[in-house]
């Protein structure tokens, strides 16, 4: 697999085919396993990313704790703001749906991580049905998607507990931006500065969940990620470009992680998670979960 | 190396691959110690596993596990409810394993019992759903679960890794990786072996009739893919 998103885009312009293309073939050629076989799991993996946003469409959904649930559900009924009715409400609504199913354990797909799965599906799915783009390019966004984080992965890390939320939603907010605006018929060099613009708007965002639980803030940083990410791709398609390349903008965000507090890294030790009202909650919620236990 | 599809995966029931889809894999590791679900389970939950272990369904998922359930199956959710539907007596406890810098903060020790076999098992939940077997039956291993393993403890005998990579190889089985170590010269030796394919019983039920085998585990996949 590639380490270098510049290195992927220019051998993806020099040959006329897709940063999907040039991933494909780098994973076939990684793991022994033919194309035809990477794009199926791909399918399976899109087919329980639209399950998991279904499921979280519904209202009485809440987590054990009862810290999150529901709010997917009012972005379809509750009363409209000044996005109503457009994508970027439908996107909002199908983060939060995904990260509610994964609060509430249900079934989703860790891309790139449990605490990250929101942004991504939101993105490509909420962008394939509004512009009407068939499943097969949706398949071909998540090879994308994938090789940006494999960059990510390489050169930075996936994890909140190494480098903050910018490594888990962040990143997959810049997934979701590069991987969206080829799948919108973008070139390769406007898919890494996607990448580029929805990770730098994330840079420093610290991992601070009440309790340590996967819930609070994770289900509403999943929106703002999926926010950002489109921010970045309707800049991109406009022909913005960001003048710092991708992979230093990757490589600053593990430095940013490596440097930060360990308080700032999945400990619960700091951020929201620290505030009296995130203390005395996680302090209600997990007291309550225990007696519910028995 | 990193594949695209640890990036776009794995499927998994929610809220976090370490907390709950590494805490099911470590339970399916500790099954295939007494061959099938454990009647009856100790889950000494250490650390991180402890403090935050059931706001993330850590003890529905370890449950799941030992009751065969894989990560991305949705029964995972309700494996306690079931637990108790089945009759099974599994217990968790909060302990301290040891000190901080030893022990990982996701770490479980789990002690099965399936008819008139008892093993116990020490593993650590890594992060993205990565698992670290470090003990069973108090005897330090590194078991990671991506590939079918093969674990035992042999009288440290001339020969006994070619008997074992014979007796592999008439089977078709091949080696993936071996490793062999011992506390001291003429003291036990300890195999840790991943196969490429996956052993059936007949295999293991020969290595333990093995005159100089003290005993042998095999321990199924439990990787993503």
């Amino acid at each position: 697999m590639y380490k270098s998103l510049a290195e992927a885009i220019r051998d993806a312009e020099s040959r006329g085919v897709s940063l999907a293309t040039v991933a494909l073939e780098a994973e076939a050629a990684d793991g022994g396993r033919t194309i035809a076989d990477i794009r199926d799991a791909l399918t399976r993996a899109l087919h329980i990313m639209r399950g998991a946003i279904t499921q979280g469409e519904n209202p009485a959904l809440r987590s054990e704790s009862g810290l999150v649930g529901g709010d997917a559900a009012k972005m379809i009924s509750g009363p409209p703001g000044p996005l109503a009715g457009t994508l970027f409400r439908d996107v909002l609504m199908r983060a939060l749906a995904v990260q509610e199913v994964n609060a509430c354990m249900g079934v989703i797909v860790a891309a790139p991580t449990a605490g990250g799965a929101g942004v991504l599906p939101a993105v490509l799915t909420g962008i394939a049905l509004a512009k009407n783009i068939p499943d097969e390019k949706v398949v071909d966004a998540l090879a994308t998607a994938g090789l940006i984080g494999a960059v990510v992965a390489e050169r930075a890390s996936l994890s909140g507990a190494e480098g903050g939320c910018q490594a888990e939603t962040g990143a997959a907010a810049g997934m979701a931006a590069g991987a969206a605006v080829e799948m919108l018929g973008g070139t390769p060099t406007q898919a890494g500065h996607a990448t580029a613009l929805a990770q730098q708007g994330t840079l420093g965002l610290v991992c601070d969940p009440l309790g340590g639980l996967v819930e609070l803030p994770c289900v509403f940083r999943n929106a703002t990620g999926a926010a950002i990410a489109l921010a970045a791709i309707e800049m991109a398609m406009a022909g913005v470009t960001f003048a710092i390349p991708v992979d230093e903008v990757i490589d600053v965000m593990g430095e940013i992680g490596k440097s930060m507090d360990v308080r700032y890294r999945e400990t619960a030790g700091g951020g929201l998670a620290a505030t009296p009202t995130g203390r005395r909650l996680a302090k209600e919620r997990l007291v309550q979960i225990k007696r519910a236990g028995g | 190396m990193v594949s695209l599809l640890d990036i776009i995966g794995p499927v998994m029931v929610g809220p976090s691959s370490s907390h709950t889809a590494g805490a099911c894999r470590l339970g399916l590791l500790a099954r295939c110690l007494v061959g099938g679900t454990p009647q009856s389970a100790r889950i000494e939950l250490h650390g991180s596993f402890a403090r935050t272990g059931e706001g993330h369904g850590t003890d529905k998922a370890i449950a799941g596990g030992l009751m065969g359930f894989r990560p991305d199956d949705e029964r995972l959710r309700v494996a306690l409810d079931i637990m108790d539907r089945e009759g099974l007596d599994y217990i968790f406890e909060k302990t301290t394993l040891g000190e901080d810098n030893d022990v990982h903060p996701n770490t479980v020790r789990i002690t099965v019992t399936r008819d008139d076999r008892t093993a116990v098992m020490q593993g650590s939940s890594l992060g993205a759903g990565r698992v670290l077997v470090t003990q069973i039956d108090g005897y330090p291993v590194e078991v990671t679960g991506n590939l079918n393993t093969i674990v035992l403890v042999a009288e440290d005998v001339k020969g006994s890794v070619a008997r074992i990579a014979t007796l592999l190889a008439d089977a078709e089985l091949n080696i993936a990786t071996l490793r062999l170590s011992r506390k001291q010269r003429g003291g036990d030796a300890f195999m840790v072996i991943e196969l490429d394919e996956q052993p059936g019983e007949g295999v293991r039920d020969t290595i333990r009739a093995l005159p100089w085998v003290r005993w042998a585990f095999r321990l199924d996949k439990v990787g993503a893919a």
